[in-house]
């Protein structure tokens, strides 16, 4: 019996395994690994967003008495190491050698005795540059006249990375001129940050003489990484090891493989030393992976009672310098073309076009879902403008709208298959949770004394758990995962899984995943992972992936075990397997509930002496690879209430409720904790957090004064509710939860900032809605 | 410079560089790796501790100032093997995910509760102002202190 309360074995709510080390301070996170003989790595960064090197002289530098070495691009490039493929296989530069094309590129790397010399050193790096004018505009990014950025790459006369685009532009563009109502807005989702709580960094240890690598680096995808870094290193993948103990936050920051990982393993391999590299905050927020960053023009198409046609738009997607996002290798908007939503529409099509800019590199981070965030705010955007347009209630234009439960699966007009969903029944949850005629009466009441209150619905399907082999891979690596789960003899088991948690708590919902197939309790298994060593291969966790694909891989290998336990109790009860029947934790045989084995005795008998069928080993013991026939489609209706202030323009979140599906709930508690986490994200991206630049390209959200993040201050407690649709294709109907409500809060959020704002006539305000902005817009500013 | 801090009630003797900051003694020199660092400009608040029983950000105070004060760290919060009911209370009510901003959040809330035994949601609020969580969106650290107010030591 557990000590947590009603529900023994299995699914439910669960304290958490992982807290009792982080309340004592015991967690281990990559700037906690001291080893002996470590040495300290700091990174040279360019102070300017484009410019050529004429020189750098590190003579000085080198001359510190705490200095070991300082490593340049002119160094790496000698060596074959100055440039490194990048995930979405463009070419980025570890250390810059001709230009520098944004500003905190890393230029050089300093190996010192301690963290502070490392520092003092960079100061005597003298690096001249010669300036180049910078593209800060992604929307001029492709003007003839625009400086060439990518000068490296053979062949590229421009800025442009991809066109791409996805359904069918004639039969949307026909349904659009044959519409009653056209509405268009442009809408621009802005470059914002992840900013985890612990920054990146890495720890690189070389053995000269066994040749093995181990790399400690906050990374959501060891083993993506240990295979990037065998094919940027050269070094056999069999000698690399690499360990994300515990990560502080990552919120897809930490998918990418950051040039300050490769030096402290180069650096490691020259001084014969190890060497620990940790970024600051600035560091982090400044060269690290970037979210958003989509200027769409968006259309919506619709009859004049409010029946929704069809949705068009062209975006322009700037991707920094180097060409760094995380996502499927052939999808190069994410799933963007996931933008029909939850509607039921005749025709769609997207037109994205990638541009490289003096930027940051990166796109695809901050629990994004490979852009459905973008997806799901220009469609829950361009439906309240319609309603805007038509005078319709938002919420009663949703519900005429919605897909109905009987056309699941349902194939939007992009080619996604949404699994499962009642939609209606969870929007009208949400509105009565949200008392919405209750709140619309208050509304109105407020309006008459001049108070601005904004009431904002939104609703959104997600589309995670990447991917099935044959349409999603990561540079020709499958978007599969591995489990392996051992039981001991006395019944105490260890599953070893290839996702990486951080914070998500795996440790606790993969034991229940276990516990609730094969009846061993949570707290006598435990979960291994985030070491290459002892885990199978996986891609990782990103994109709300790890209970779509490795929860489903740890249910099949609980399975495999559980098929094997039958035959040890066949043979142990002297029946035949065909003869048993599973009851939680226990093989007995059909009729005969008296006469059975439990999971535990039969793990003492599969390696004892008990004689098996021949064919059959001994042990319990299974693993297996699980490849997603499909993604999973979690969905949620939420509703926001805001006040501005009219003073100031300042706008509070007064209410938010939130009615999740993510289907089968493994442990309610953690799925809270995790809408929880996405909804304050969606406050400090709709209202407060944008990494801005001059015309110049310097970075003006480079610390966290100035990139500013919700605190307890800016957020209400928030009113979580849920439906349960189960997924059909999962084995135990489980969908992904991670980043649902960062997917679903920034539309609604807005929706509700343009609600407060209607007496003004503003249909819509671009995020961040800061004072300033939504001050513009009552003054009828853009 | 020799800097004697008090630490966890335990006194403590390094050599260190003055400008050595307070987070990098108690970490890289003490070995006290539950103390945090994640901002440099006193924003984040993943490196508070104790000072005095004052929460103090210890990115931004100098080891060197910490001499003839008590400090208290994450790991001064457990006493022979008992656990403060801020430990408890955020296990019990799910006010971490990642852990990395919790040690700052419970020595705050320590603090909070010496002052004010019964802090309302308000004041609770207000008392980790100064700190961020990427995880939990507070709703739950809040309920964690709650629970820590409602189960004081010894009750």
């Amino acid at each position: 019996m557990s000590a947590n309360g009603d529900r023994p074995i299995g699914f439910g709510r669960l304290r958490r395994k992982e807290d009792p080390r982080f309340i004592r301070g015991q967690g281990r996170f990559v700037d906690d690994v001291q080893l002996p003989g470590m040495l300290h790595g700091a990174v040279l960064r360019s102070p300017v967003a484009h410019a050529r090197i004429v020189s750098i002289d590190a003579s000085a530098a080198l001359q510190h008495p705490k200095v070991h070495a300082v490593i340049t691009g002119w160094d790496l490039e000698a060596r074959g190491l100055a440039w490194m493929r990048t995930i979405s296989d463009d070419a980025q530069a570890v250390l810059a050698t001709d230009k520098v094309r944004f500003q905190g590129q890393e230029v050089a790397f300093v190996i010192a005795d301690d963290r502070y010399s490392a520092r003092d050193a960079l100061e005597l790096i003298d690096v001249e540059y010669e300036l180049l004018p910078a593209v800060v505009d992604p929307r001029g990014a492709l003007d003839v006249d625009a400086p060439l950025i990518r000068d490296d790459k053979p062949g590229q006369m421009d800025n442009r990375i991809f066109d791409w685009e996805s359904g069918d532009r004639a039969a949307t563009d026909r349904v659009f001129e044959n519409a009653d109502v056209v509405v268009e807005q442009d809408l621009v989702f802005p470059r914002s940050h992840p900013a985890p709580m612990e920054t990146c960094g890495a720890v690189a240890q070389y053995d000269e003489v066994s040749g093995k690598l181990t790399v400690w680096c906050t990374t959501q995808a060891p083993h993506a990484h240990r295979t990037v870094y065998a094919l940027i290193t050269g070094l056999p993948e069999h000698k690399i090891r690499v360990i994300s103990p515990d990560v502080g936050g990552g919120f897809g920051n930490k998918v990418p493989v950051y040039p300050g990982y490769l030096c402290a393993i180069i650096g490691a391999i020259d001084t014969g030393r190890p060497v620990k590299w940790a970024e600051d905050r600035s560091e982090n927020l400044m060269s690290t992976a970037f979210a958003r960053d989509y200027a769409m023009r968006g259309a919506i198409a619709a009859t004049g009672d409010g029946r929704i046609l069809a949705v068009r738009v062209d975006v322009i997607a700037d991707h920094g310098a180097f060409n760094a996002t995380a996502q499927p290798t052939n999808y190069p908007a994410g799933f963007f073309h996931v933008f029909t939503g939850s509607y039921d529409i005749e025709a769609a099509h997207c037109h994205v076009t990638g541009v490289y800019t003096n930027k940051a590199p990166g796109g695809v981070a901050y629990a994004c879902s490979f852009r459905i965030a973008e997806a799901v705010y220009l469609v829950e955007r361009l439906v309240d403008c319609l309603a805007y347009e038509l005078g319709i209630d938002a919420a009663e234009l949703r519900l005429a709208n919605l897909i109905s439960p009987d056309q699941f699966p349902y194939q939007c007009k992009t080619g996604w298959v949404y699994d499962s969903g009642d939609y209606e029944r969870t929007l009208r949850k949400a509105l009565e949770i949200a008392d919405y005629g209750e709140l619309r009466r208050e509304q109105a009441k407020k309006r008459a004394r001049g108070e601005l209150m904004g009431i904002g619905v939104g609703f959104f399907t997600e589309a995670v758990g990447a991917g099935p082999r044959k349409h999603m891979n990561i540079l020709g690596l499958g978007m599969n995962d591995g489990a392996m789960l051992r039981v001991h003899p006395t019944g105490k088991a260890q599953l070893s899984i290839s996702v990486q948690t951080q914070g998500q708590g795996h440790e606790t919902t993969f034991a229940q995943i276990v516990a609730e197939e094969l009846g061993i309790p949570p707290e006598d298994i435990d979960v291994v992972h985030g070491d290459t060593d002892l885990t199978p291969y996986g891609l990782g966790t990103y994109g709300s992936r790890s209970t779509p694909v490795s929860g489903a891989a740890t249910a099949v290998v609980a399975r495999k075990v559980r098929e094997r336990a039958r035959i040890v109790a066949a043979a142990m009860l002297e029946a035949s397997p065909d003869d048993l029947e599973w009851e939680k934790g226990r093989w007995m045989v059909k009729g005969d509930p008296e006469k059975g084995a439990t999971i535990q005795e039969i793990a003492m008998a599969a390696r004892g002496s008990v004689e098996l069928p021949v064919g059959v080993e001994a042990g319990l013991d299974a693993e297996t690879v699980y490849d997603p026939p499909n993604l999973t489609f979690p969905y949620g209706a939420y509703i926001c209430v805001v006040e501005i202030d009219p003073g100031t323009a300042k706008v509070r979140v007064s209410r938010f409720v939130a009615v999740d599906d993510c289907g089968t709930r493994i442990n309610p508690m953690i799925i809270e904790g995790q809408v929880h986490g996405g909804l304050t994200d969606g406050v400090g991206i709709a209202l407060m957090e944008q990494i801005a630049f001059d015309e110049d390209g310097n970075c003006l959200g480079g610390s966290l004064m100035d990139y500013l993040i919700p605190t307890a201050l800016e957020v209400p407690d928030w009113e979580t509710d849920f439906t349960v649709t189960p997924s059909p294709h999962h084995p135990i109907g489980a969908k992904g939860i991670g980043e649902s409500a960062t997917v679903g809060s920034p539309p609604t959020i807005v929706n509700a900032v343009c609600d407060a704002l209607r007496p003004y006539g503003v249909r819509h305000v671009d995020m961040p809605c800061t004072p300033s902005r939504v001050w513009h817009a009552m003054r009828g500013g853009a | 410079m020799q800097v004697t801090a008090s630490v966890n009630s335990r006194e403590y003797k390094r050599d260190v560089e003055p400008r050595t900051l307070l987070v990098h003694f108690l970490r890289d020199e003490l070995g006290l790796t539950g103390t945090h660092w994640g901002c440099d400009t006193s924003n984040c608040g993943t490196c508070v501790v104790l000072m005095d029983g004052e929460p103090v950000k210890s990115c931004t105070v100098l080891a060197a100032t910490a001499e003839g004060h008590e400090i208290v760290t994450v790991e001064g919060l457990e006493v022979d093997g008992v656990l403060d009911p801020v430990q408890q209370g955020f296990s019990e009510m799910h006010g971490l995910q990642c852990g990395f901003c919790t040690p700052g959040m419970m020595l705050t809330a320590r603090a909070l509760l010496e002052r004010n035994a019964d802090p309302s949601e308000a004041e609770i609020r207000e008392a980790i102002s100064g700190q961020i969580c990427r995880c939990t969106g507070y709703a739950t650290i809040v309920r964690s202190v709650r629970w820590a107010a409602e189960h004081r030591a010894g009750s």
